[in-house]
């Protein structure tokens, strides 16, 4: 069994009004030197080794765990876990 | 006419719209559990707003792929009448039978209240009732209801007239004020404001029961007048 971390971004150019609102705080608190925020997703899937591996993270997250309308995906295959 | 209220896990908009078809157009209406399989049998699939599956991952990412959702976009290709309101639009959004996608509010707000809305394009299955370019006042309950969409989809849904309501005010930060939206077809409307909490002066306003009226006429035009 394998650790898969799914990372889901706003694609560029899509605005990410949660972003701003952080962006907004930090300079509050003078962390001035802060461009910008893009707020994303963090999944880790603990997953059974089956052919195809890959290719089945890549289809799970263009079906669900992301919305490729808005969304991108990275994902990393991790250390293998004693189930 | 007979129409399936959709009720997914979380759905709360469901009774309202029962009896704003009940209660309007007094056709028959059902509430179809999600965990139905084939609902063929219905003349109109009505999508209600809500929280589904609490709006895990994305609003509509999971109801997408409840058992009905695979009869729901069979009878949406056959061209039936399908509506999806709020979290309805929202799931119609995930299953791609509309193009774009919803955002949070750009005021991160959940937001409230009768709303002023221009019917856009009073020439579809859903508004012959109104009058183009008209105003309606139709409450919203939203909090990602920030439609996007790239431009060139913008392009495509403008020159199609496919915009079918648009705010009146930027509420919520929607790509070109856009409130509802139809496919290439027509059948399928996506929109955020709720037309069933406004069928009675007791709601506050009537402006929705046209939308309804719209459904029954066009579909006894087509089915009723031929038979």
């Amino acid at each position: 069994m394998f650790k898969v971390h799914v990372y889901v971004t706003l694609k560029e150019g899509v605005l990410d009004p949660q972003g701003s609102a952080v962006t907004d705080s930090l300079h509050a608190m003078n962390y001035t030197e802060v461009n910008s925020v893009r707020i994303g997703k963090y999944l880790e899937l603990e997953v059974e080794n089956t052919d195809n591996l890959e290719k089945r993270i890549e289809e799970m997250c263009e079906k669900l765990l992301s919305n490729p309308v808005i969304e991108d995906y990275t994902y990393t295959i991790g250390e293998a876990v004693s189930s | 006419m007979k129409f399936a209220v959709i009720v997914f896990p979380g759905s709360n908009c469901d009774d309202d719209m029962y009896y704003a078809i009940e209660e309007t157009l007094g056709e028959e209406v059902e509430k179809v559990w999600y965990t139905e399989t084939d609902i063929s049998d219905y003349d109109a699939v009505l999508l209600p707003g809500g929280f589904s599956y609490g709006d895990y991952l994305r609003s509509g990412a999971i109801a997408r792929f409840a058992p009905v959702m695979e009869s729901v976009i069979d009878q949406a290709q056959r061209g039936k009448p399908v509506l999806g309101i709020c979290n309805g639009f929202q799931v119609l959004l995930e299953a791609r039978l509309l193009p774009g996608a919803m955002q949070f509010n750009k005021n991160l707000k959940f937001i409230c209240r009768p709303t002023p809305l221009t019917v856009a394009n009073a020439d579809t299955m859903f508004t012959t009732e109104y009058e183009q370019g008209s105003t309606v006042t139709i409450p919203v309950a939203h909090g990602e209801g920030n439609y996007y969409c790239d431009d060139d989809t913008l392009e495509v849904l403008k020159q199609n007239d496919r915009i079918v309501f648009t705010y009146q005010d930027d509420i919520n930060g929607s790509a070109a004020g856009i409130a509802g939206i139809t496919n290439e077809k027509g059948n399928i409307l996506g929109m955020m404001p709720h037309p069933e909490r406004a069928v009675s002066d007791l709601l506050g306003s009537t402006d929705g029961r046209r939308l309804f009226q719209s459904m029954l006429k066009n579909w006894r035009e087509t089915h009723v007048a031929s038979s």
